[in-house]
């Protein structure tokens, strides 16, 4: 049983020269997320999203409110929190392997259990072959799926993953988005996902939560409603594009507001 | 010529090889033409038998032994404060603000100047030496490294705490990794440094070592014997830097992965 719920939560950052207003990131949100649930955030660039998600994953401290996993407030990070970054943040001095170890390693967990565990996860996301590759001999996909791995090999109550597949072409992207829909099918974890684009947000979505333009607020929730597993097929139903036509509407606007 | 473009490498021996072979022509035509008179400055051949010479009746090795001993020594002693205040002052802020500023100043100081000093304070023996050159590589290689541990990648700090570290899981398992392979590059820079400052401190109240025997020399207008003098410093550093790099390239693979 995993719940998060965000209370009251804002974040301002303080200008770092005088004459430099402080900047209001994120205006108070109040957010609940339900145990097993995937949600999408969705909102323009600069919009204040990955905030949340780095406050919630502990790198922030909110301004004002709390935000609490399963009744204890958060407070800096932890290993009950697993993080996806946009940016590749494998370590470059570690193989695949040792990546995805890293967290078990700092547990203090046996070396046959790493092992195990860490198989696991390699043959999950597709990379068997290449425990001993390093990261830079890997593609953009690849280090993003060892970077799933070893999250997921934490078994963290919530998984966090910030435009993780914003760096990637189109084509990888978009099998990206189906290896971890699939995972999330049979695992059954609490996720929350950062993301701009809209066809990503409904796809892996069971709810999207959208973001005003700076300074974020949530604007609305959507609940899909399309079936389990999801095939990428399902882009193409009326009701995916029922969907999108109103979610590119909303995002529009915000766009337009972002820029003026 | 192509900008940019890299060259092959047997091309690239040759090409360094062949500035060698020019540098050493050019020298020996300035002093078999008799430019220069002999007592200024020595045909290469008369210096290489010079060389030769030095090592084979004069107990060269002896002064080359006890160069090497004192620049390494030295050097380690700089190394062993210098990489963990380094590392300190590089991961906790008020520790540098605390540090820096006072480093920063002594960085200028050079070295050379404190040797008067350090004879009256220490004397003319080994400490003298290996004072001057613990004085020539500390500073340099604090900030250095400083710099260096600064630089962490803040992004993979951050995966380390969200992966469950704490400050020292984050010191141990990212800050040192990630820093190792600059920090044992700017070891090697500091360790040629060294060999700049041990000559200087070896022409002023030595016994033995090839700055002592450069200043000998000098007194003789034994323009070939402080040529080979020269030359033998600048083989040995090349060959500590290789070595050195050699070790580096060995231990750190994976930076030099593309």
């Amino acid at each position: 049983m995993s719940r998060l719920s965000i209370r009251k939560v804002s974040k301002t950052f303080p200008g770092h020269k005088r004459n430099v207003p402080p900047t209001q990131a994120l205006l108070p949100v109040d957010l609940e997320v339900g145990d097993n649930d995937f949600i999408t955030v969705l909102g323009p660039s600069g919009c204040g999203k990955s905030t949340l998600l780095r406050l919630v994953a502990g790198l922030e401290t909110p301004t004002t409110g709390e935000i609490s996993l399963d009744g204890a407030n958060i407070v800096g990070a932890g290993a009950d929190r697993g993080v996806v970054f946009q940016s590749y943040t494998l370590f470059p001095w570690l193989n695949v392997r040792q990546n995805i170890c890293f967290g078990l390693r700092e547990k203090g967990m046996k070396l046959t259990e790493q092992r195990e565990i860490s198989d696991r996860f390699i043959a999950q996301v597709g990379l068997r072959g290449f425990e001993d590759h390093f990261p830079k001999q890997l593609s953009g996909g690849m280090q993003q799926r060892v970077a799933i791995a070893r999250a997921l090999a934490n078994d963290p109550k919530i998984l966090l993953l910030d435009e993780p597949f914003g760096a990637l072409d189109n084509q990888t992207r978009v099998l990206m988005q189906e290896l971890l829909l699939g995972i999330w099918e049979q695992a059954q974890k609490t996720v929350m996902f950062i993301t701009h684009d809209i066809d990503e947000a409904i796809f892996m979505a069971s709810r999207v939560v959208v973001f005003s333009a700076r300074p974020g607020r949530i604007k609305t929730e959507l609940t899909v409603d399309l079936p389990h597993p999801r095939h990428y097929t399902v882009k193409t139903t009326p009701e995916f594009m029922a969907l999108k036509a109103r979610l590119t509407e909303e995002i529009r606007v915000e766009a337009i507001a972002a820029d003026h | 010529m192509k900008l940019l473009v890299p060259v092959k490498r047997e091309n690239r021996i040759v090409l360094g090889v062949a500035f060698f072979i020019a540098f050493v022509a050019l020298w020996w035509l300035i002093t078999w033409t008799g430019a220069v008179p002999k007592h200024f400055l020595a045909s290469p051949w008369q210096t290489l038998v010079s060389g030769w010479n030095l090592f084979a009746t004069q107990g060269f090795t002896h002064d080359v032994g006890m160069t090497i001993w004192r620049v390494v020594g030295g050097f380690v002693l700089a190394a062993v404060i210098a990489v963990p205040l380094g590392i300190a002052m590089g991961v906790y802020k008020p520790i540098e603000a605390f540090f820096e500023p006072f480093v920063s100043f002594a960085r200028y100081l050079p070295a050379s100047a404190f040797i008067p000093l350090l004879i009256l304070w220490v004397g003319i023996g080994e400490a003298q030496k290996l004072t001057v050159i613990f004085i020539g590589c500390f500073f340099q290689l604090t900030l250095m490294i400083t710099m260096i541990v600064s630089g962490t990648r803040r992004d993979l700090v951050e995966a380390a705490y969200t992966l469950g570290c704490k400050d020292t899981g984050v010191i141990r398992r990212v800050v040192l990794p990630g820093a190792a392979p600059d920090i044992a590059e700017a070891l090697r820079q500091v360790l040629g440094l060294g060999w700049t400052y041990i000559i200087v401190a070896e022409l002023i109240g030595a016994s033995s070592g090839i700055g002592h025997m450069i200043t000998d020399s000098q007194a003789l207008m034994a323009t070939d014997h402080i040529i080979a003098g020269i030359v033998v410093i600048g083989l040995v550093g090349l060959l500590s830097d290789l070595a050195f790099k050699k070790v580096n390239q060995h231990l750190f693979s994976w930076s030099l992965l593309r």
